[in-house]
């Protein structure tokens, strides 16, 4: 159903930050309503860029390192990693044509 | 052209769509994208809704309602309406994807959209200690301090449902009085994790990453303090979400659509509204919900009027057709 990745503690370095792409990692848990409603954009984002984006969900339930790592304190939150660091943090669900224009440095 | 669409999907649009489908009018639902079901969406234990002795969890209810509005052959569509024009006749409903809806009627349920402080650091720790759901972002508080701001049935239970993970909740009040229900009120007086700070307002957000406390005045001596806290949740009511009709519909002082006494009929012929977005005072599940079964009614009504009337046009024109042969 989902086209894109998991991510979890353990490939967090591996996946995210040693990636030569830009990677969006959206924060995410089964108890968010906004992040389920969010999550099929995303899959769609990622569909559609498959070239210059990698789009990957972390569980903040089963991830709680990365979690606290990222100071994250709001789900969902995606935040956009280039060569290892947050270039970009996006708070909150939206809707799609909102979120392109917020990612539009890293979709074209 | 469509008989109907119906914007929103909380209680409000949701019980609208049931009544109308089970009109055979086979309404078109806008949902929204990421805000489909509305605000019971972000609550969890609704105690209050009839028919739910044990409760119900309001993500459960939302999806009961809307496979009740399928069931009888509504179209939800889980997108957002970027502009509406519904002067005309013909009613002309824009979505976020682009594609454009019209029909004979229309009925606006668009609920509301939280207050917020209107404090210039908010919007900046904004999802970095600053919320307005404690259900979304609660579990990132496990062992904190953090304050909720706001006195009605809302602040309690994003009180109650904090001090599961929180060691102390604030909750922080204007005034000596709360709005909140007794049930309510008496829970949160009897829960030991929660502290009411009475007389006094959010004056300040401080925190350079996230929140670390906030600047309290004393609304009666007008004497300032900080508190430490790394999260607040705000919860000091909601405003009605009118930006899509305002300068086509009628708004009271209140700044809700106006409607017509007990009716759901706005300024415009054919348009509708319904729940919070017309109700300033009662704003319940169950109140919208009503008030949707008001609007579909409404629109059934209209809807068959018009269709009347077209008959009787028809024969008009049937009958000088023949007396011009």
């Amino acid at each position: 159903m989902s086209t894109t990745k998991d991510v979890t503690d353990a490939t967090f370095e591996e996946l995210v930050l040693k990636s030569d792409k830009p990677v969006l990692v959206d924060f995410w848990a089964e108890w968010c309503g906004p992040c389920r409603a969010v999550g099929p954009i995303l899959d769609q984002i990622a569909q559609e860029h498959p070239d210059v984006i990698d789009i990957v969900k972390l569980n903040v339930d089963d991830n709680p390192q990365s979690a606290a790592k990222y100071q994250i304190t709001s789900i969902p939150a995606m935040k956009v990693f280039q060569g290892g660091e947050v270039v970009k943090t996006i708070i909150g669900a939206m809707p799609k044509p909102q979120l392109e224009t917020d990612l539009a440095a890293f979709l074209a | 052209m469509r008989q109907l669409i119906i914007i929103g999907s909380g209680p409000a649009g949701y019980t609208a769509a049931i009544y109308a489908a089970r009109a055979h009018l086979a309404p078109l639902l806008i949902a929204s994208s990421v805000e489909a079901g509305g605000e019971l969406m972000n609550t969890t234990d609704v105690e209050n809704y009839p028919g739910f002795p044990d409760g119900v969890q309001g993500p459960d209810l939302m999806n009961m309602f809307r496979l009740q509005a399928e069931k009888f052959g509504t179209d939800v569509v889980l997108d957002d309406v970027v502009s509406v024009d519904l002067t005309g006749d013909e009613k002309i409903v824009t979505l976020g994807s682009g594609s454009v809806e019209k029909s004979r009627a229309v009925i606006v349920a668009t609920g509301s959209a939280y207050r917020k402080l209107g404090l210039a650091d908010e919007e900046r720790l904004s999802g970095h200690g600053v919320s307005w759901c404690a259900t979304c972002d609660g579990f990132f508080f496990r062992d904190k301090m953090i304050a909720v701001v706001g006195g009605g049935d809302s602040a309690m239970e994003e009180a109650l449902f904090l001090t599961r993970f929180a060691t102390k909740v604030y909750v922080i009040h204007r005034t000596e009085t709360l709005r909140a229900s007794k049930i309510m009120q008496e829970r949160a007086f009897s829960n030991p994790a929660i502290e009411f700070v009475w007389n006094c307002e959010v004056v300040g957000i401080s925190g350079d990453e996230s929140v670390t406390g906030l600047h309290l005045r004393d609304t009666i001596s007008g004497d300032e303090r900080a508190l430490r806290v790394e999260g607040l949740f705000i919860a000091i009511g909601n405003d009605p979400r009118v930006q899509l009709v305002r300068g086509q519909l009628d708004l009271t002082p209140d700044g809700t659509i106006t409607v017509t006494g007990r009716s759901s009929k706005t300024s415009l012929t054919g348009v509708f509204a319904a729940g919070d977005v017309i109700d300033p005072t009662y704003r319940q599940a169950i109140t919208a919900a009503a008030s949707g079964t008001i609007a579909a009614l409404d629109a059934e009504h209209f809807l068959a009027t018009l269709g009347a009337a077209a008959t009787i046009i028809d024969g008009q024109s049937v009958e000088f057709a023949r007396a011009t042969n």
